[in-house]
């Protein structure tokens, strides 16, 4: 197998693999923000801006495995 | 398409490479000034138009950092970083969605090849902007609370004696939180630059593909990750400062 074919199945699976985790963590903190907000809608916009937070730092672990597939794919 | 991890090179002066990302920062910091210094110039008592419009934005953001450190006076201290950090960066996200992304550079140059470098690169899209970012946000906290409570009681937090309460496991929790300082930098300038640069790769894949309407959603999503990253980056060097400061009694 040469080196472009390998860099390309390596790019793949970074991303492929790294995206798993945040995608399930993401979802999990939707739903409890949702369950909360269900419970107490006055706190709705307090719950909202921590689950914004919160989201993008789950987001951010996906970025990294982006980073490093984009590193792979192009350097 | 022309997609490179790191800035292409509009021109060099000396050795020094002025960057199209690079130009971009110096834009958006024209603009700011720009701004700053003429609403600054008209300001009335009553607010009109423009001045209405800053006032709203600060006083929105002024309550937000109240709500994270319960403290006016900490507030003040720490509004003018969180709040420049927030402009500069939603400023310099936002450059990537202006028509000609990676498309207008009518300069094509060697560096071993013919490439040809667009002149509108999202300033955030360029590890150096967000690395440096990083380190002022980093190294403001650890300044901020050495001068606040004193350098020994700031080590102190760091370096756990251990003879006393939490005996050894004190010690090491001291040394690993020494190490996610560093983590911290590194998290930082990858959060920004990769959310950024994506969108950019993405911006640019679909404007090669379709380039009427279809990317229509992409940019509005853009405009939104721009927005959270920039926010992100801020609350979260405000939650840094707000801990940094606090000493925690027992």
């Amino acid at each position: 197998m040469d080196v472009e074919a390998a860099k390309n199945i390596a790019a793949a699976i970074a991303i492929g693999f790294g995206a798993i985790g945040p995608g399930i963590g993401i979802g999990i903190l939707a739903a409890k923000a949702m369950e909360s907000i269900g419970r107490n809608p006055e706190a709705t916009p307090k719950v909202q801006a921590n689950m914004i937070l919160a989201i993008a730092f789950a987001e951010a672990v996906a970025i990294y495995a982006l980073v490093m597939s984009l590193i792979i794919k192009f350097v | 398409m022309n997609i490179s991890l790191e800035p292409e090179a509009i021109f060099h002066l000396g050795s020094f490479p002025f960057t199209n990302s690079f130009i971009m920062t110096l834009v958006v910091s024209v603009v700011i000034i720009g701004i700053s210094l003429y609403v600054q110039r008209n300001t009335r008592l009553i607010p009109r138009g423009f001045q209405n419009l800053f006032e709203a934005m600060i006083e929105y953001f002024y309550g937000l950092v109240d709500s994270v450190t319960q403290d006016r006076k900490e507030t003040e201290k720490f509004f003018p970083l969180v709040m420049t950090i927030f402009i500069f960066v939603i400023l310099s996200n936002w450059v990537e969605l202006l028509p000609g992304l990676g498309t207008v550079g009518v300069n094509e140059f060697e560096k071993g090849k013919l490439i040809m470098a667009p002149f509108i690169r999202s300033g955030s899209a360029d590890l150096n902007t967000t690395l440096a970012l990083a380190l002022i946000s980093v190294f403001t906290v650890h300044f901020m609370g050495i001068t606040t409570i004193g350098a020994v009681k700031y080590a102190k937090k760091f370096l756990v004696s251990p003879l006393k309460k939490p005996y050894f496991v004190g010690t090491f929790v001291g040394i690993l939180e020494l190490i996610s300082e560093v983590a911290k930098i590194i998290s930082f300038s990858f959060r920004l630059f990769g959310n950024i640069f994506a969108g950019e790769v993405l911006l640019i894949v679909m404007l090669t593909l379709v380039p009427y309407f279809i990317p229509l959603p992409f940019l509005f999503l853009e405009i939104f990750v721009g927005f959270v990253q920039a926010l992100v980056f801020a609350m979260l060097t405000l939650v840094f400062l707000k801990t940094a400061v606090t000493v925690s009694e027992h």
